[in-house]
């Protein structure tokens, strides 16, 4: 096929609004952290858009998208980008370095929604090396398995723009990662509030603007299929804000400025999976019940068992992620996109369990290789900060730097 | 003449009808503060994402002024006027024998380093 221009100029553009989130994932965490780990907070997710990078167009774009290995990984071919030159992707009217870049953003982000999980207590140098690791063989391998011709994708399951990918896999490996690093010192002892929530609120609205090129880019074209993404983006981000909303007003008396933005991210985590399978009316639904089951998971499951997520990236990403892959084997619909399939209530069954398999091989696989890679760099490098690093913040211990020039109390 | 230093702790909100009570009876000089304080007021809660905390330390405005010629008690009743509501929570004020003062730009001593410089306009 031709390059478009068109379907080109959109898929460059989204490239450049997935960008985007990743440092608005930087404030979103940092608002939400205490002023002492605001710049560690900050650092990590900067710092993983300039290290993924490199490693995706290094091995990461073969990995995933190189000829496909017995189901499980894409060979070397393309190692460097080697070969690609001006080529036209396959079965799409785009050039394929433009779908490089694309991919390249969803790779920088999925381990930079990691980092919310276990803020304010991770080394630098043992996070660095772990995101190298788990970007290599973690997200590598999962991505070809359900978009580079990998044995999930010959499974049936359908994963529009990365809930299977990038929030359950994300979610589930920061979950064992906060587990295994241990609680933050003052956890359940003393208050450990959001030092900046006007900052939380401005990278959650750059989050969602850039959602836009995550989801409706993920069409590979300027096309009706885009436009549809588009409107079942905005539909669950905005359905899901009022659920949150709501289900907090109820429980808690108080209708609060982080629910309203944490419910927004939660909405566009479900619809991820189904933005370009299901219709706007189903996307409004899967958005809402995303916001209250996403509130309950981080207001009450945490509770619950204790574990120190710190800023909620299982209770949003992983949960949201989950739900938003068993609904798009309820309500994803041929009439929508005839390259998907029926779910559930179109007639069919099989999806939705392609779905079900296709979320339990993510979760096994999050925590497994999570843990094996937690283990290996212990084995090497201190992962956490001592006692006295802690209290005294990790932009002084880690980075010699204080994010306001006079702090106050925290 | 004596110096006293009077130093109130109250509401935020009492913070510029306080201000312009002060300066009314002559009080042109004070250092205002930002703090957090505890006493008979219990804090509030704050939830986020579903947990709640006690946030114990409640924020509280502290002015600073010291007086010579201004009677003491003219500066308590007048904050005290303003501040009262009856609720706890309204704050304290204390007050202290001063020994000495120095104004930095000129050198004066004393009483000298607080009063107006005669002639000397407000900037």
């Amino acid at each position: 096929m031709n390059i478009d221009t068109g379907d080109t100029a959109w898929v460059l553009i989204s490239a450049a609004l997935v960008f985007i989130m990743t440092p608005g994932l930087a404030f979103f965490y940092g608002g939400m952290v205490r002023s002492k780990n605001v710049l560690t907070t900050i650092m990590q997710s900067f710092f993983i858009v300039a290290l993924v990078s490199v490693e995706w167009l290094l091995v990461g774009y073969t990995m995933v998208f190189g000829g496909d290995v017995g189901g499980f990984i894409g060979d070397l071919s393309k190692m460097g980008l080697y070969g690609i030159g001006y080529n036209v992707l396959e079965g799409a009217t785009i050039p394929e370095l433009a779908f490089v870049a694309f991919q390249c953003m969803f790779a920088v982000i999925t381990p930079a929604l990691i980092t919310g999980a276990f803020a304010e207590r991770m080394k630098f140098g043992a996070f660095t090396l772990f995101i190298l690791l788990w970007s290599v063989l973690i997200y590598n391998p999962m991505a070809h398995w359900v978009w580079g011709g990998g044995f999930l994708q010959e499974l049936g399951a359908l994963d529009f723009a990365g809930g299977l990918v990038i929030h359950i896999l994300s979610g589930v490996s920061g979950l064992t990662l906060c587990i295994l690093l241990g609680k933050r010192r003052d956890f359940g002892r003393k208050a450990i509030v959001p030092h900046n929530l006007p900052m939380t609120v401005l990278g959650a609205t750059l989050l969602w603007f850039g959602w836009f090129g995550f989801n409706a880019g993920s069409a590979l074209g300027a096309n009706a299929l885009a436009a549809n993404a588009f409107v079942t983006t905005q539909a669950a981000a905005a359905a899901a804000t009022l659920g949150w909303v709501a289900v907090e007003w109820k429980c808690h008396g108080k209708p609060t400025v982080l629910g309203a933005v944490s419910g927004c991210v939660a909405g566009v985590g479900a619809i991820t999976p189904a933005a370009g399978f299901v219709a706007p009316m189903p996307a409004v639904i899967i958005g809402f019940v995303g916001g209250v089951v996403c509130f309950f998971a981080v207001a009450s499951l945490k509770q619950r068992f204790g574990y120190d997520d710190a800023l909620d990236a299982f209770g949003v990403h992983g949960i949201g992620g989950t739900w938003g892959s068993l609904a798009t084997g309820l309500w994803a619909s041929l009439a929508v996109n005839d390259g998907g399939a029926d779910g559930l209530f179109y007639g069919s069954g099989d999806l939705l369990v392609a779905q079900i398999i296709s979320t339990a091989v993510a979760y096994i696989f999050a925590v497994v290789g999570s843990y094996v890679l937690f283990r290996v760099v212990s084995a090497v490098m201190t992962v956490r900060v001592d006692a006295d690093e802690e209290i005294i913040g990790l932009d002084i211990a880690e980075h010699g730097e204080s994010g306001y020039a006079r702090s106050t109390f925290s | 003449m004596s110096m006293t230093k009077i130093e109130i702790i109250t509401r935020p909100g009492k913070l510029e009808e306080l201000e312009e009570a002060l300066n009314d009876i002559g009080v042109l000089g004070m250092t205002v503060s930002q703090v957090y304080g505890c006493g008979l007021q219990k804090g509030h809660k704050e939830v986020y994402r579903g947990a709640s905390y006690d946030i114990s330390l409640v924020p509280k405005v502290k002015i600073e002024t010291v007086v010579c010629e201004i009677p003491v008690e003219k500066v308590l009743a007048t904050a005290e006027r303003i501040c009262k509501t009856g609720q706890v929570g309204d704050g304290k004020i204390f007050v202290y024998e001063l020994t000495d003062a120095v104004r930095i730009r000129t050198g004066q001593r004393g009483d000298d380093a607080i009063k107006d410089i005669p002639g000397e306009k407000k900037i």
